[in-house]
């Protein structure tokens, strides 16, 4: 017992925070790298991951391609509509108000979902777990369903593989130093336009690569992404808009965080990341991990 | 003076900054392996001379001619690989970035630029300093820095902005060695330079900008017999 709370529900609810938190860091995350570097904010994230769970189900449902193919191709599928939606459109808003870019994919995400209704309705088709990751194991103090243990573990590694990326490689220095200073870089000699297209790819890819692995854990439904965006939002607000390493960390904090709440207050559970956000924003404007303008 | 062709060859250079018409037709020649300077007043378009020469400004009118190539057509990520590199005013150098990183960030693009441990040779504190981020230096060491990853690049021009600004006075003498050994390696130079004293002991030949173009030419020479018209137009 801790605090009056059975341990198995205490952990039970804290696993569910876990694996809710693995799905925003991994959307916040692609969020962040869109943002730090295209200045636009993309609302059509919740979409894209959509459209990654989708990928994975049609793959399945009619060409009989199953989870471990899809887990590669759902992202390269959502990562290659994200390059063409850069070049064909986003490409001609960065010179004007940033506010186009964010009615553009929010229009987007509207019609994308409207389209995914049309066909699919809203009542949700299930995926199934890969016999792989089927089953549980006992922990001696919990059941851990091994396709949340994967989850949490597989998200893990891609974003610390993504920050490590970042962080570590040539292509990464080209990304925080375009961040900066975009026109300097392409002074320099980089194809600064490219870099661009191949980011909101990325970014994309990610969203994707989060709405295949969520596939089998929530229902693939049209809905599914403009659920999540939002929470995702609060995420990157309080980790600090354009911040790598706060989106991650922050999108497993506030998925801890509405679990726990769900043990000791569960009224709240739906609400506590935006309290957070509203606290976080009153006493560091910029966010926990951004840098003050 | 030289006989050879220009490397660098400036035309009616008109430029503008939104609907601010800042250059009203510079005329200007670069020669191979020649230190060129700027010189005028605040706010005369000598920055954004080079600015738009490097294409950062793409709003610009003329022609601009580099080694038999036409600038005035090539997107902003080309310049560069044309054989021409820019030292801004603010030096660039990016905070998220290690001085290493800062360093090979611009791409190589044409053989005949320093290597790496040459560099270090020549900038001792850099390689000392080397995992740190780039805006932890000094403000003489990021100016060492934002020349260097620039001669790592294998350039024929180096456009340099007010190297010398804020800075120390030992710091401004190593920057003149510097710009003094880039020369006797064959760099051709286009400098911006408030610091006329500076100006006039690493450059070759000056063009006086008022008003948005070009008033007067002058070889160093003829520098003591112009000391009446720079004291009217600089006020030095």
């Amino acid at each position: 017992m801790i605090f009056g709370i059975p341990i198995q529900a205490f952990l039970g609810q804290l696993l569910v925070g876990l694996i809710n938190g693995s799905f925003y860091a991994l959307l916040s995350l692609g969020l962040a790298i869109i943002f730090g570097l295209l200045r636009v904010i993309n609302f059509a994230h919740g979409a894209q991951y959509m459209l990654g769970a989708f990928a994975g189900y049609l793959l399945l449902a009619h060409l009989g391609i199953g989870y471990w193919p899809a887990l590669i191709l759902a992202p390269l599928i959502v990562g290659v509509t994200g390059i063409i939606i850069e070049r064909l459109a986003l490409s001609r808003l960065y010179d004007i108000d940033p506010l186009y870019g964010l009615l553009f994919t929010f229009g987007l995400a509207l019609v994308l979902e409207g389209v995914f209704r049309y066909y699919f309705g809203v009542s949700g088709n299930p995926y199934p777990v890969p016999p792989l990751l089927a089953g549980g194991t006992n922990l001696g103090f919990m059941f851990l369903p091994i396709y949340r243990g994967w989850v949490v573990v597989a998200s893990l590694v891609i974003c610390i593989g993504v920050w490590l990326a970042i962080e570590k490689t040539k292509f990464g220095s080209y990304l925080r130093a375009a961040t900066e200073n975009p026109s300097l870089v392409q002074a320099f000699g980089v194809n600064v336009p490219l870099l661009l297209t191949l980011t909101y790819g990325l970014g994309a890819a990610l969203a994707g690569l989060a709405g295949i692995l969520a596939a089998p854990v929530y229902q693939v439904s049209p809905l599914m992404g403009s659920n999540l965006i939002i929470v995702v939002f609060a995420v990157v607000v309080v980790g600090g808009m354009g911040s790598i390493l706060g989106a991650i960390v922050t999108g497993y904090m506030l998925g801890l965080a509405e679990g726990l709440t769900k043990v000791f207050y569960p009224e709240a559970s739906n609400i506590v990341i935006f309290v957070i956000m509203a606290i976080v924003l009153l006493v560091r404007p910029a966010g926990l991990f951004g840098k003050d303008a | 003076m030289n006989s050879a062709a220009p490397l660098l060859s400036v035309r009616g250079l008109n430029a503008w900054y939104g609907e601010s018409h800042a250059l009203h037709g510079v005329d200007l020649d670069v020669f191979p392996s020649e230190t060129v300077t700027l010189l005028g007043r605040n706010g005369v378009g000598k920055t954004t001379t080079l600015r738009a020469i490097m294409g950062l400004i793409r709003k610009r009118t003329g022609r601009i001619d580099f080694d038999g190539k036409d600038l005035m057509r090539l997107p902003l990520h080309r310049t560069a690989h044309a054989g021409i590199g820019f030292v801004p005013e603010e030096r660039g150098i990016f905070a998220t970035l290690t001085v290493d990183e800062n360093l090979i960030l611009p791409p190589v693009v044409a053989p005949g630029g320093m290597s790496v441990e040459e560099i270090f040779d020549l900038f001792p504190n850099l390689k000392e300093r080397r995992n740190s981020p780039g805006t932890k230096l000094s403000g003489g060491e990021q100016q060492m820095l934002a020349i260097a990853r620039i001669l790592r690049t294998g350039v024929k021009v180096l456009l340099l902005d007010e190297p010398t600004e804020g800075l120390a006075p030992v710091i401004v003498q190593r920057i003149g060695e510097l710009l003094a050994a880039l020369k006797k390696r064959g760099m051709t130079v286009l400098l911006v330079e408030q610091n006329f004293r500076f100006a006039s002991r690493v450059a070759d030949r000056f063009y006086l900008m008022e008003h948005g173009k070009v008033m007067a030419e002058f070889p160093v020479g003829e520098l003591n017999e112009r000391m009446t018209l720079l004291h009217d137009v600089l006020g030095v």
